[in-house]
């Protein structure tokens, strides 16, 4: 028997492993979809209460704020820094906000908030409901005539899709303040230069594109972790392992998107934009 | 006799491993169902699939002599509301206090006023023992295991439910809180004829409130052909059994199981 096993386990080769590794993601994408279909199905006829909604708003809004502030300011004064660098060489230093202001709305406003989010909101709330799963709250909910989808899942969704890109309105804001402040005082751009060049070449274009992909990274940060609670194996391990998983899947498929949009709507920009 | 939830042919598997095997069991109206058998044989998978929270792998789940699965979903949660479950763990939502617990399934089931909520509340936290102005505001976290399976009861018992699935209701209650329960269980089911399905450990119990008695044997020891139930009958006949697999279980002896001591 164990000889048998070992012989077994002998002949899996890199095929074997990479078709395993096709397979789950696979599936694991298929029932991710359906996981938000069924809850899509539910955002009408289930619309949360406000009691149900508001505490959920407030854990994701109003407590996510300091660290997106954070993540903000940081942002943009670590964008003036490198492109300080650089535009200095070519003797260009008015130009600085341009480039700051450009990279933090379009790009790395929306990535960087998204990301933050999915570690201090994602993974709480695989967490939480991981715990609910291995404690039978779930089965408990549908027992008492609630729709665990409804009850759980849709309020956390709405909360996601409608705040996380309004935290991300607050990062940029705030990014585009550290960055002029720091460009201007201590890297003393000339402030006028510093906005006049900014206005001249960022669009609204560039902010709604950073919105609209903040958005899917809302969507997508919500329905992972919330997929990955209602899966989640039994114990403190398994509960643990569905908050790991909820982060890390959301920080790919958040690349994933980026890049995807980030292609998407430079293509659009002809069309969309004049 | 009219039986009001039926298993046909039901067995259950997890992955590879096999928990049920073709169970047929019904539970008649009005009557007091206790299943028996040691950790792990599925006692607590067999109401799961009662109250089709959990789906079969093979086999009918039926209520009122109809497959649920021919029901739309629709109909299977209001018909679900006829039942009540103790889960084993209590259950109990960890963001609602004890008042919002036991009120839940009115909330979100009943157009009730609010002093009615209230009144129900308070009067079924009286039955299981429970001081209402002490409780009602704590959270699940700050109660005693005991006291958390008491409201997880009386957040079941507030929809005044057709049916009891009780799990292990007395397990980590002192003897006399165990036999107010028994007690409840018994009322419960004189107040109005409700049927009850009690999972136990506790031999008091079974004496108690059991009409009938099933006895569930872990499929890992036995024979492929061998039926899962080893008895069914009633509560004085479980202990008069010859089977010595019932006999030392409703005494408590370890017979020839003390042997398994010896592999560690
Ligand atoms: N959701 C699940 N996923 C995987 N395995 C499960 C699941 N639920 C139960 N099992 C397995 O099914 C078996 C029976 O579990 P069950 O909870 O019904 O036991 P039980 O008879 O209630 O035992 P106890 O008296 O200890 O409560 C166990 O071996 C358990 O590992
Ligand atoms: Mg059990």
């Amino acid at each position: 028997m164990m000889k048998s096993q070992a012989a077994e386990s002998q002949q899996l080769t890199f095929v074997h492993h990479l078709g395993q590794a096709v397979v789950g993601f696979v599936t694991l994408a298929g029932d991710l979809t359906l996981f938000g279909l069924r809850m899509a199905s539910w955002i009408i006829p289930g619309w949360p209460r406000g009691n149900v909604l508001w505490p959920v708003m407030y854990q994701i809004g109003v407590l996510s704020l300091p660290v997106i502030l954070i993540t903000g300011g940081f942002i943009g004064m670590v964008l003036s820094v490198q492109a300080y660098e650089q535009f200095a060489l070519m003797h260009m230093e008015s130009q600085l906000g341009t480039v700051v202001n450009v990279t933090l709305l379009k790009e790395l406003g929306p990535v960087l908030a998204a990301v933050m989010l999915a570690g201090r909101v994602g993974s709480a709330m695989a967490a939480q409901l991981g715990t609910m799963r291995v404690t039978e709250q779930i089965d408990a909910l549908t027992a008492l005539g609630a729709n665990p989808v409804a009850y759980l899942v849709v309020p956390r969704f709405l909360a996601c899709f409608l705040l996380i890109p309004l935290l991300t309105l607050f990062a940029d804001g705030i990014g585009v303040l550290s960055g002029w402040w720091f460009s201007t005082q201590v890297l003393d751009v000339e402030s006028f230069y510093y906005w006049h060049h900014s206005r001249r070449f960022v669009t609204s274009y560039d902010l709604l594109s950073g919105i609209l992909k903040s958005v899917f990274f809302g969507t997508a940060i919500s329905l992972i972790a919330c997929h990955r609670g209602f899966h989640s194996r039994a114990g403190a391990e398994g509960v643990g392992q569905a908050a790991t998983e909820a982060f890390v899947y959301s920080f790919v498929v958040i690349l994933g998107i980026d890049f995807l949009l980030g292609y998407l709507l430079m293509e659009l920009y002809p069309i969309l934009w004049k | 006799m009219s039986s009001l939830i039926e298993l046909e042919n039901v067995s259950r598997q997890f992955g590879t491993q096999q928990v049920l095997r073709d169970i047929t069991l019904s539970v008649e109206t009005g009557k007091t169902l206790v299943l028996i058998g040691e950790s792990g044989c599925g006692k607590s998978v067999t109401m799961k699939l009662m109250m089709n929270l959990l789906p079969p792998s093979s086999g009918t789940v039926l209520w009122d002599g109809r497959p649920v699965k021919d029901r739309t979903e629709k109909e299977i949660v209001r018909e679900r509301l006829r039942f009540g479950y103790l889960f084993q763990g209590a259950a109990l939502f960890d963001s609602l206090t004890v008042f919002e617990n036991v009120a839940f399934g009115l909330r979100q089931n009943r157009r009730l006023h609010p002093k009615q909520i209230s009144q129900t509340v308070h009067e079924r936290l009286r039955d299981v023992g429970l001081d209402p102005a002490i409780v009602v505001d704590k959270k699940p976290a700050e109660l005693s295991g005991g006291m958390r399976k008491r409201v997880g009861l009386a957040r079941a018992l507030a929809m005044d439910p057709e049916v009891m699935l009780y799990d292990e209701p007395t397990t980590g209650l002192d003897p006399i809180m165990s036999d107010v329960i028994n007690e409840l269980i018994l009322r419960t089911r004189e107040r109005c004829n409700v049927t009850s399905i009690v999972v136990t450990h506790d031999m008091n119990t079974v004496q108690k409130v059991a009409d009938r008695v099933v006895m569930f044997y872990p499929l890992a020891r036995l024979n492929p052909e061998d039926p899962q139930i080893i008895f069914d009958g009633a509560a004085e006949e479980a202990f008069e059994s010859l089977d010595p697999r019932v006999s030392q279980f409703v005494r408590g002896e370890a017979g020839e199981r003390l042997q398994e001591l010896a592999i560690g």
